[in-house]
């Protein structure tokens, strides 16, 4: 910001419109990012791509911990949320019915919350959830290229992530997109040789 | 017929509003009378023009024409009247249409109530509005038409967003829109003066009680908003770092900060330059805010549906209006080193910087947090989000100097002070805040630190500015409307401390699975729950909880939370019960079902919550009384007179 009482105010005054041109730039390369329809269905190279390796603990049993290998065998959903996140709130319900039909196995990611706070929202809100790991300071968020919450991803049984949603489920979503992506993935076969 | 009709009467604004931009420009430019006096009736016309499609688009809501595609998606044969009224400004395209229509009725306001100016400067003022104008009917006509026309007609509309339906969301966006578009008329002056090569301190004058009303809504929009998400997103918080609460509130700092620099401008003649750039600065955050929300560039509860088409429309509008005032402004501001009456470093004139700095810095961060997730997706960093933490934490350590400062302002001469007067008057309240903040300190039962700073702070802040009080009572008893509006604005900081840091550290809460005739005690209060039943609403099925509420053994309150399953939508949305007090808010939610009768139930006591929108009104206050001062309004003085 310019200072008022500026030595040398022809340089100055030309200061803030060049601050407003960055920060044009800045917002051009937004709008051309959120011109790409991928950039919420699929960004990053992980789609069709095994899920990263992580090894988190429980929120409901922190002594344990689970990790991308224990989770083969099945197709599960991955729904990233915290309570500081208003949207998941929202989405919650519609998430919770999706878990009732129990078509697949949702498990919860917890971000970047407190402890204590995210067992009181799934105490209120109920917990639609197979399991829940934590992730309390978002560095195993960084390799799943977790923008924030909420976001959901479909990973088969071989552990492969077919399908990523940033924003809010809705029934249309769910209809529209995951339903398919989740016939899709029932098809594979299971590599896993028991 | 009619939103045909709605359509021809905005284009119609449009080309009246490009008009409106044009001739009085060119003709103040050139010195063409006629031309300039287009200004007013065009002012008046587009009005006119905005207000009639305004009120078919309402109309089309009233009599739910469902062949209109914005009414079938945002409307319902359910939907109580009240609400379909509402429902005009529930999305992207209406309150787009909203927004134009208090953009006319700023516009016409100022064509009325500036008959003390000089022609020249009215001309430009108005035609710098109907340059803003034009853009939002641009926007409006090509890229969000409310008006386009659904083929074949919807039987049934899908519903209005049942968030929005809700009395607290009625009087929001009005608010707010008024508070951003009301920037317009400070930022429409600034352009006005740079472009005339001369900033008149009475022409300032002038401008003075738009900013402090434009300003006064906001705080009113803002603080509704905020009340609205404690009561009706379900989990007692008042303020999230949203972004697009940080696209409001980022206009409302630099609001604050062009008030106090516009007096000083006004009074002493210093600041030119930086009070012209804060105007522009000010309104172009307004418009970055409609950017945010409707580009769907960052993602957030609020914002309407993404649109890159929308998103670029606004930003080459943006960059036209931001950039082209940037660039007069670096072409034609004064030179700000000798302007003005000199000050000593111990003057109000330095306090007054000193709050700037500290406003403006706390804008530019609430701005870099709101972008930075953005930035880092932009040059491949990764995509990262920046919570509460950060902004709570940067806030408070920009906001507590400024909180120190607050009583020095008003008891500070102009230009020259010895610094150990307004010392001496204060410290009798340093030490009565100290005290208060050390009692605190060891009476809160928790939170200790954050009651203390918010006791300390508050009777600091109000303590200094009674002092103020004291010595003008003394003085000769007199307050003027400026004075007043100071003082109430300056309480208000107050009372928002108490009521921000004292919500804080004193919230009790829990979450309790409880069977029909269970009881929760928390503190003094028990809580006992009477089961749940069935209820129709309007347009929802509820299941309605009963909870009596008991204040040791005195019955003292019924509370009755509910969830509510909307029928057209299927979407779940929690009431919250609420027993507002000065002293405390009870809040019940009701969680989920846990079979047999029983329910998950959150209970909170929120002590002193309602401080934060009480202290939030008394801003408002203070921004209204200092726009009713006298002296903003008396005609100019024969000097100007002979400049025309």
């Amino acid at each position: 910001m310019t200072e008022p009482t500026t030595a040398r105010p022809s340089l100055a005054r030309w200061l803030p419109l060049l601050v407003v041109a960055a920060l044009g730039a800045l917002l051009a390369a937004g709008v051309w990012m959120s011109r790409n329809p991928g950039r919420d269905a699929l960004p990053s190279a992980l789609i069709d791509r095994p899920a990263p390796e992580f090894s988190l603990p429980l929120l409901h049993e922190p002594g344990r911990m689970v990790t991308g290998q224990e989770l083969r065998g099945a197709p599960y959903l991955l729904n990233v949320w915290g309570s500081w996140c208003p949207e998941c709130r929202v989405e919650h319900p519609v998430l919770t019915r999706f878990a009732e039909t129990k078509r697949v196995r949702v498990i919860g990611y917890n971000l970047k919350d407190e402890h204590g706070e995210a067992l009181r929202w799934l105490e209120q809100f109920g917990n639609p959830y197979w399991m829940v790991l934590v992730d309390p300071d978002g560095r195993a968020a960084i390799d799943w290229g977790i923008y924030g919450a909420p976001e959901t991803f479909l990973v088969d049984a071989n552990g492969v992530v077919r399908w990523k949603h940033v924003g809010t489920i809705t029934d249309a979503i769910i209809r529209d997109e995951l339903l398919p992506a989740l016939d899709a993935v029932e098809r594979i076969p299971t590599e896993q040789s028991l | 017929m009619l939103p045909e009709l709605g359509q021809v009467a905005l284009v119609l604004a449009l080309l009246v509003a490009l008009l409106q931009a044009v001739l009085p420009l060119v003709g103040a430019h050139r010195g063409v009378a006629p031309w300039m006096a287009v200004a007013r009736p065009a002012a008046y016309a587009q009005l006119a023009l905005v207000a009639i499609a305004y009120g078919l688009l309402t109309h089309a809501f009233i009599t739910q024409d469902f062949s209109v595609g914005y009414v079938a998606q945002h409307s319902n044969t359910l939907l109580p009247m009240v609400y379909r009224i509402t429902a005009v400004w529930g999305s992207h395209e209406g309150s787009l249409l909203l927004w134009t229509l208090v953009i006319a009725l700023w516009t016409a306001a100022v064509a009325r109530f500036s008959r003390s100016l000089p022609a020249t400067v009215i001309a430009r003022v108005l035609g710098v509005m109907g340059v803003v104008a034009a853009g939002f009917l641009a926007f409006l006509i090509f890229t969000s038409n409310p008006f386009a026309r659904l083929l074949p007609a919807a039987i049934e509309g899908r519903d209005l967003n049942p968030l929005l339906q809700d009395p607290g969301m009625i009087i929001h966006p009005p608010m707010l829109y008024f508070g951003y578009v009301g920037f317009a008329v400070s930022f429409a002056f600034a352009i006005a003066a740079l472009l005339d090569g001369r900033i008149d301190a009475r022409w300032l004058r002038w401008t003075r009680p738009w900013t402090n009303i434009a300003w006064a809504f906001l705080t009113l929009g803002i603080a509704l908003g905020s009340w609205w998400a404690y009561y009706e997103l379900g989990w007692g918080g008042w303020w999230f770092w949203d972004p697009v609460e940080n696209a409001s509130f980022m206009p409302w700092l630099a609001g604050a900060a062009l008030i106090h620099s516009q007096a000083v401008t006004e009074k002493r003649g210093s600041f030119r330059s930086w009070t012209l750039l804060l105007a522009i600065a000010t309104f172009s955050l307004s418009l970055l805010g409609a950017f945010l929300v409707r580009s769907g560039v960052l993602t957030s509860v609020h914002s309407f549906a993404a649109d890159p088409s929308r998103g670029l429309f606004i930003l080459v509008f943006l960059g036209l209006v931001i950039g082209g005032s940037l660039l007069l402004y670096a072409l034609r501001a004064p030179s700000t080193l000798d302007d003005g009456k000199p000050f000593s470093p111990a003057s109000r004139e330095t306090l007054l910087l000193a709050n700037n700095l500290l406003l403006v810095t706390a804008c530019a961060m609430v701005l870099i947090g709101t972008l930075y997730p953005l930035l880092a997706d932009a040059l491949g960093l990764g995509k990262i989000s920046v919570g509460p933490p950060y902004f709570a934490l940067m806030f408070i350590l920009l906001m507590a100097p400024l909180v120190l400062l607050v009583p020095f302002g008003a008891l500070t001469r102009w230009q020259r002070e010895q610094a150990s007067r307004p010392l001496a008057m204060l410290a009798p309240w340093l030490v009565v805040a100290l005290i208060a903040g050390a009692a605190a300190f060891f009476l809160a039962p928790q939170g200790p630190w954050k009651v203390a700073a918010g006791i300390f702070g508050a009777v600091w802040v109000a303590g200094g500015t009674l002092r103020f009080v004291w010595s003008r009572l003394r003085a000769n008893g007199r307050f003027t409307p400026e004075m007043a509006g100071m003082i109430l604005a300056h309480l208000g900081i107050a009372v928002f401390l108490v009521g921000a840091l004292l919500t804080e550290g004193l919230n009790r809460q829990r979450e309790v699975a409880v069977a029909p005739g269970n009881q929760v005690t928390l503190g003094d209060y028990r809580f006992r729950f009477d089961g749940v039943e069935k209820v129709q609403g309007p347009n929802f099925l509820a299941d309605r909880g009963t909870v009596t509420v008991f204040d040791g053994e005195q019955r003292i309150a019924v509370m009755h939370p509910e969830k509510r399953a909307y029928a057209a939508g299927g979407q779940v949305m929690t009431e919250a019960a609420l027993i507002p007090g000065v002293t405390r808010d009870l809040y019940v939610a009701l969680g989920e079902p846990l079979g047999d009768g029983a329910w998950a139930l959150r209970v909170h006591v929120k002590p002193f919550v309602r401080w934060i929108w009480a202290g939030a009104l008394l801003m408002m206050l203070g921004g209204f009384v200092t726009a009713t001062d006298r002296r903003f309004r008396k005609p100019l003085t024969p000097a100007t007179e002979s400049t025309r």
